[in-house]
């Protein structure tokens, strides 16, 4: 069941009508303009052990994403495609209002959305992982680890998502014997098929005025918030609108508009990172 | 593999014959159970949904009480038998993310503030499902916050666009959602005008989006409309007895 959020961080309304007073004048608490990301950090193949994985920080929010590739059988609808599965933890370390346990409904939407704007625009080519058809795939598992949580997630994480999948290298097949399928991770044959690069751009909203990447302390002010997934093409490939209050729907053009500029700026960052992988490689946190 | 069914025809229709702006036969009931506060039956053509709302009433567990406002709790829910496969009984991850999106679009529009320190749920079954079901959902909800008295700044109207075969469609079903290119359900407050639930699974232009708002603001409104003349009949029956 859902519920109305008992255990949000207290903010004292002095500050609360400073950071919407603020917003109103076009301002931030932090010093960014409305339409400003936080600063970007990226660290590549944190953790060699999984096929890819990725650390992005977005100001305070920190997110890992592990991709795992596994052997196993495809859908019985889709005997001819590997299969592409997203799952988020916010693990408690992450904030003192998370709790261990099952993932809780904003982990398993921001999972969901990531999970979507992948699969909608068909970003992984699940077609090239087929190894036995109808019999053996290959399984793409993303993990999300939300690490620090400063608001605006699901952007972070669909950026160390997608970094995750582009580092990701698919393990050699060593032999097939009938349906049995031997591996051996330790060599790396070929990259994961990416066939085109996905962000999400979220967009807070108060009184009608909008701005991006907004921080723990904004969203909690935030009449609400909506995530628009780009592709490379300027194609929407997903939306969610989250939060509770509604939205002019005059006002979806400029939200669109606003996604689509950011989005380009985001897919820069990407490509940038991608061309030149070795200059992402120096430890992030822990140094 | 099953082959993709032509879902728009050669004469422009769409598989079940309808047009692209039309919307499935619809049928709504206001009070159909006994023992909630407020109950709805809706149907969205083969989709059916029931959904009733106790409250306002005592919070349980207590701890979770709002000295401020009402808790809304809200569960999205399939039974096992509305699937063409049984859906196991046991809430999935679409059911939790559902009953999120479902909560959120109705806090925007319940006076919670009017009910400190009770709770007011709001239950959805599914009874049938063939597509659609989440706005289907969101309607009966709306019709039963209504039927239990609630103050509301409005009823939302739950209606979902589709592109299947590269035509923009109103209301789509399974068929259409299964094999189309996208399927955005939207929750539409017609007399505030504002947007309350919005999703898009699938990918669409620019352009496309904009076409789509606009169908499915016109579609949300007929429903709208026969929201609020099922709500009048139902007083119009006490008026007579």
């Amino acid at each position: 069941m859902s519920l109305t959020p008992t255990k949000q961080p207290i903010i004292p309304r002095i500050k609360r009508e400073t950071i919407k007073s603020l917003i109103r004048s076009g301002e931030r608490i932090d010093g960014r303009k409305p339409e400003e990301y936080r600063k970007i950090q990226v660290w590549l193949n944190p953790v060699p052990k999984a096929e890819g994985s990725a650390l992005v920080k977005l100001g305070d929010t920190t997110v890992m994403t592990g991709t795992k590739l596994e052997i196993g059988t495809p859908f019985s609808d889709r005997p001819d495609e590997g299969v592409l599965q997203v799952h988020a933890e916010f693990v408690p370390l992450a904030s003192p209002s998370f709790e261990p346990g099952p993932p809780d409904e904003n982990a398993i939407e921001a999972a969901r959305v990531v999970d979507r704007c992948l699969r909608e625009p068909r970003a992984v080519k699940l077609e090239d992982l087929v190894i036995i058809p109808g019999k053996k795939v290959w399984l793409v598992f993303n993990d999300i680890y939300l690490l620090d949580h400063d608001g605006n997630v699901i952007d972070a994480s669909m950026l160390s998502t997608m970094l995750a999948l582009n580092m990701a290298k698919i393990p050699k097949i060593v032999s097939i014997e009938d349906d049995n399928v031997i591996i051996d991770k330790s060599i790396k044959e070929r990259p994961l098929p990416i066939n085109l690069n996905v962000v999400t751009v979220s967009i807070g909203i108060l009184e009608g005025y909008m701005i991006v990447d907004p921080t723990l302390e904004e969203e909690i002010v935030l009449d609400t918030k909506i995530v628009i997934g780009v592709d490379e093409k300027g194609r929407i490939v997903g939306i969610q609108k989250t939060g509770m209050e509604g939205i002019k729907p005059s006002q979806l053009d400029d939200i669109i508009e606003l996604a689509l500029k950011k989005a380009q700026e985001l897919h820069a960052i990407l490509r940038e990172v991608l061309n030149n992988p070795n200059a992402y490689t120096t430890p992030l946190v822990l140094q | 593999m099953i082959e993709k069914p032509v879902l728009i025809r050669d004469d422009g229709l769409r598989h079940d014959g309808r047009k692209p702006e039309d919307l499935r036969p619809i049928k709504m009931q206001v009070g159909i159970l006994k023992n909630a506060d407020g109950s709805a039956y809706v149907e969205y053509g083969k989709t059916k949904v029931v959904a009733a709302v106790y409250g306002p009433r005592e919070v349980h567990p207590r701890h979770l009480a709002l000295p401020d406002r009402a808790l809304i709790r809200c569960r999205y829910h399939m039974a096992p038998f509305s699937t063409s496969d049984r859906k196991s009984p046991a809430p999935s991850r679409r059911e939790i993310e559902l009953s999120k999106v479902i909560r959120e679009a109705l806090e925007a529009v319940i006076f919670s503030e009017l009910y400190p320190r009770t709770s007011i749920d709001i239950f959805i079954e599914v009874l049938q499902a063939d597509g659609g079901t989440r706005t289907t959902g969101l309607t009966a909800a709306s019709l039963a916050l209504a039927d239990a008295g609630i103050p509301m700044r409005d009823l939302i109207a739950g209606v979902a666009v589709g592109k299947v075969d590269g035509v923009l469609v109103l209301d789509i079903d399974e068929v259409e959602d299964e094999y189309g290119e996208a399927d955005m359900p939207i929750g539409y407050a017609a007399s505030i005008d504002e947007i309350m639930l919005l999703q898009l699974n699938g990918v669409l232009t620019p352009e496309e989006f904009k076409k789509a708002i606009e169908l499915a603001k016109e579609g949300a409104r007929k429903i709208y409309d026969q929201m609020k003349k099922t709500l009048h009949d139902k007083y119009l029956k006490i008026i007579e007895k």
